[in-house]
């Protein structure tokens, strides 16, 4: 007897299947979609305004009400039955439709916006244009590309978030998290840089909760120069935008881990936690997949530094009278703050570095000083080697849009929701560097509940083994741990726990779990 | 080199060769006829429920066992002859041992159901198990009804499994309440009715008595002792697991139900050594049965038994019991002991609390005259497994444990706490005023 279902529906049996309500709210949501892409083929619409709001009312209410009927008469639980069985979230045929999709509005955002309807020096067209009066409402500009997807992006991190609201509506951490992310993009992502717009025309757009390093244009020149020009407002938000890196982000990772940031207020972990859900097991648990992660998350630590380096160099001064910042102090200021870092790492923290680890750090930190150094016997050219505007381009251009927008979000249904911040986020990478080396956070494994079921590390979107550390009983401190706390949701057995406490014995290796002789256990555990 | 074979790669089988490659550079042979690789049993059921795929259930990767020298044999082993320290494999293969740990598991019970061997009728423990039951209940279609025999650990994630394709289940429960035998009452009924909840047609106090075929062969229905026939094209027999040794008749080691095997896991015959679900202990430790068929023993005999494979002779010293287990939305965790109504010694005094409108629960079992206490059952609260071992070995009492029961909470942050009304109850009842404490990190990790 066969198990192949030869039903040709599409959505299959249950838990694949669809009710007729969920048909229904698919068909309205795709409604508001088919407004935008009637807009993106210059179809004029009378009443933009009104047709835009009845496009965006018609996607969110079809998400919700795809949601409800999902989850509302259902018990309160984990909800991820048939989750390998859907096309959708198992890389079957509608995963590789929605990630060519997706990918594709990427591309045209990025590369070739004036197909959505940007016109230079005139009025906006297609899909830009249907957006210009809620631009003009906003800020009092008709709007750009990135309005259009910064409305997009906010309306689904609401819808999804409703839906996510719904789905783990037993779990209190994931509530609270949830509209954090919610509010976090609404306000400060979309709403008020938008006001500040209206209020100060000076200041350049500012997402305040957008932090360098994955705001890599935060200190180019013509940012800085529009913070000067705006007044003490745009001073203080300049002092802010250095203050939150140096000061700000150490303290709360410390104090709480890099969750603070990465699930809590971050946008791209807003959209990978909600929109981006139904795809988080989909990331890659191999041991290879680290490796990888490990060396392409820190090269492009590696890159970012050295371009913005490189950028507020080429503008900054030579002579200390008129301004006490030049090009040197500058330059001895970045030697000496990584020189310290490095130093500090290597002779504190070098027993919980492993190996690879210790190498790369070596390695990437001769890399730096030795195009330092380069510059200084050079004389006074271009700083390492490279134009500061072709290391601007191609970080833009590498970083900026392939990785972090065309395969960081448009593949999610292929690599899942966090490829970007797993493989490419540099933020993500300074604040897992605190994370492992001096925060209290921790996921707590509970002494010997462990039955290696599996749903911890199929469900963490970051790629981790939680497994692998919850069966021996080990803590799990890992720097690429954003602490969405799904792991500990679906562990059938109650064995992970997130929580901040004394660093003391914050990682330990119990090499034989509790439960057993106890006598055994420490002979076995001194080792 | 010595020579290590190992029969059967579930948890203990596994547990074992890992530790004993840890300290030794021995050769370690790991035969099972069941897979090519370890992996964790009790995760089968997400595999039918779509939460995983099989590959995600094994817990090291398939490079993980020629890297650490852990060779894997797949075969089915037909005799041993403790003579000559062979084995036969699949009737062909010969493997001699030097030491040989057999750790093959249970089976599940059957009690001689007329029609207990028809097509459609299964239990629910291997992996073959788990892809006959997508044969015979694959979705609704196929299967419009499938009865559950026997109300335990298996039956509930049968039912939940089953429920998850939507396909109706009948659960006939031979106990009062559900899984009584373990559970005190106020426990056992909020289990009875989370069953309900889930549109599960539990029938309790209800026996199996004969499965009808059809002219196929396949199972049609069944009747219970009330006089009901109840139609049906799966039927889950769930009545428990009992040691799979069979295998083992004529190899001159002692059985019992299972292999019988002394403190150090020894069995009859020198060099042959049980462990996990099939192992049955000659003498009782504590208040433990002879046979545990539990992940966690399974894994601490595999510790304990790899110990006297490396020359360091151990006693199986099992600490204080814990387990945990989940019936459909509610986690069950338990440390220490907490006997039901029906098998409790009479110095053993319960203290139960339920909240009014969620379905969570504990109860605190505690000494009748000292007050001392003896476990704790939670549903619904998670709790850390360090704080209650540390108590149950400090020998805490009834008192001090409402006290700090907010120290021993393991759920989420943010989650809503009980602890002031569970206080508010045992004051009430007992005509006490206890103020809790408030959570200290100072405690908690006092020891780690």
């Amino acid at each position: 007897m066969s198990t192949i279902d030869k039903s040709m529906a599409l959505t299959g049996q249950p838990p694949k299947s669809l009710s007729r309500g969920q048909k229904m709210a698919t068909l309205l949501g795709l409604t508001g979609l088919f407004i935008i892409v009637l807009a993106a083929f210059n179809v004029s619409f009378p009443n933009r305004g009104l047709w835009l709001s009845i496009s965006l009312l018609s996607i969110f209410a079809g998400v919700i009400w795809f949601s409800r009927e999902a989850y509302i008469n259902r018990h309160e639980g984990i909800k991820n039955d048939g989750v390998w069985f859907k096309s959708v979230s198992s890389r079957g045929l509608w995963g590789w439709v929605s990630g060519i999709l997706l990918t594709g509005f990427y591309i045209v955002l990025y590369f070739y916006p004036e197909y959505l309807g940007l016109v230079k020096d005139g009025s906006n067209k297609g899909v830009i244009g249907l957006f210009d009066p809620l631009s003009r409402f906003l800020s009092g500009n008709p709007a750009s590309q990135w309005f259009v997807y910064g409305t997009l992006y906010t309306v689904a991190i609401l819808a999804f978030g409703v839906k996510f609201l719904w789905k783990y509506r037993h779990n209190r951490y994931e509530v609270i998290r949830t509209f954090s992310v919610m509010f976090f993009q609404t306000a400060f992502a979309f709403l008020i840089p938008e006001f500040m717009a209206r209020l100060n025309g000076k200041i350049p757009y500012y997402d305040l909760k957008n932090i360098w390093p994955l705001n890599y244009y935060n200190f180019e020149r013509y940012r800085i120069n529009g913070f000067i020009d705006a007044g003490d407002i745009g001073l203080a938000m300049l002092m802010f935008g250095i203050v939150s890196i140096f000061v700000i982000t150490p303290i709360l990772t410390y104090r709480f881990g890099k969750r603070w940031y990465c699930s809590w207020v971050c946008g791209c972990g807003g959209l990978a936690e909600t929109a981006g859900d139904p795809f988080r097991h989909l990331s890659d648990k191999k041991l290879s997949a680290w490796k990888v992660e490990r060396w392409v998350v820190h090269s492009v630590v590696v890159f970012v530094t050295l371009m913005t380096t490189a950028v507020i160099y080429s503008y900054l001064g030579s002579d200390t009278s008129k301004y006490w910042l030049t090009k040197s102090t500058f330059l001895i200021g970045v030697v000496v703050l990584l020189t310290s870092v490095f130093i500090w790492a290597m002779v504190f923290k070098r027993d919980q570095l492993n190996k690879d680890a210790q190498y790369g750090a070596i390695g990437y930190f001769v890399i730096i000083i030795a195009l330092v150094g380069l510059h200084y016997l050079s004389g006074d050219g271009q700083i390492f080697l490279f134009k500061s505007e072709t290391l601007r381009k191609s970080y833009g251009f590498l970083i900026g849009s392939i990785f972090s927008g065309v395969i960081g979000t448009g593949f999610y249904p292929i690599f899942g929701n966090r490829v970007w911040c797993r493989f490419g986020c540099p933020m993500a990478a300074i604040l897992g560097f605190q994370q492992r080396l001096f925060s209290r956070f921790r996921i707590t494994t509970n002494g010997g509940q462990c039955i290696s079921c599996g749903n911890c590390s199929t469900y963490c979107e970051m790629g981790i083994d939680v497994r692998a550390y919850a069966q021996k009983g080990e803590n799990i401190v890992r720097s690429s741990c954003v602490g969405c706390g799904i792991c500990s949701a679906v562990c059938p057995r109650g064995v992970l726990k997130l929580e901040n406490g004394p660093r003391e014995g914050r990682i330990d290796s119990n090499q034989v779990l509790l439960g057993n002789d106890v006598d055994l256990m420490e002979l076995v555990n001194r080792k | 080199m010595e020579n290590i074979v190992i029969i059967g790669n579930g948890i203990s089988g596994v547990t074992t060769a890992r530790h004993i490659r840890k300290m030794s550079d021995k050769r370690i042979i790991i035969i099972s006829a069941e897979t090519d690789h370890f992996f964790s049993r009790t995760a089968l059921m997400y595999v039918y429920m779509g939460h995983m795929e099989f590959e995600h259930i094994k817990p090291y990767e398939d490079w993980f066992w020629a890297k650490n020298r852990i060779e894997l044999v797949r075969g089915y082993v037909t005799e041993v002859n403790t003579q000559k320290k062979e084995l036969l494999i699949d009737n062909t293969r010969v493997m001699g041992y030097d030491k040989l740990i057999v750790a093959t598991g249970s089976k599940p019970s059957k009690f001689g159901w007329p029609g207990q061997d028809l097509h459609g009728v299964q239990g629910l423990y291997s992996k073959q198990d788990l892809d006959l039951l997508e044969v015979n209940a694959p979705n609704r279609e196929s299967c419009n009804r499938a009865v559950l025999v026997g109300g335990g650990l298996i039956g509930i994630e049968l039912a939940e499994m089953l429920r998850s394709r939507d396909i109706p289940v009948t659960f006939l429960v031979r106990e009062q309440n559900f899984w009584d035998g373990v559970l005190p009452e106020g426990e056992a009924k909020m289990i009875n009715e989370h069953i309900l909840e889930h549109h599960i047609d539990l029938r309790l106090a209800t026996n199996l008595t004969e499965i009808l075929p059809d002219e196929n062969g396949r199972v049609r229905a069944i009747t219970t002792d009330k006089g009901e026939t109840i139609d049906c094209q799966l039927v889950g027999l769930t009545p428990g697991v009992s040691p799979n040794v069979s295998f083992l008749k004529d190899s001159g080691i002692e059985l019992g139900r299972g292999v019988k095997v002394n403190r150090f896991l020894e069995t009859s015959v020198p060099d042959v050594y049980a462990i996990g679900d099939c192992a049955e202990q000659r003498e009782p430790i504590g208040q433990r049965r002879p046979i545990e068929a539990v992940w966690y023993t399974g894994r601490m005999m595999g510790e304990t038994v790899a110990q006297t494979i490396c020359g360091k002779r151990r006693e199986y010293k099992p600490g204080h019991w814990f387990n945990s287990a989940k019936f459909l939305d509610i986690e069950y965790q338990t440390y220490g002991w907490v006997f039901s109504e029906r098998v409790k010694k009479e110095y053993e005094e319960h203290f139960h609390w339920r909240h009014d409108i969620d379905k969570v629960c504990l109860t605190i079992a505690y000494e009748k005259e000292t007050k001392k206490f003896l476990g704790i059952n939670t549903f619904g609260i998670r709790m850390r497994h360090e704080v209650f071992d540390r108590w149950l070995k400090e020998r805490r009492d009834l008192e001090f444990v409402i006290e700090h029961l907010i120290d021993a909470n393991f759920d989420p942050e943010f989650y809503h706490h009980f602890e002031k009304d569970i206080a508010a109850a045992y004051n009430n009842k007992f005509g006490k005023t206890i103020k809790t404490r408030k959570k200290s990190l100072k405690r908690i990790f006092r020891s780690a």
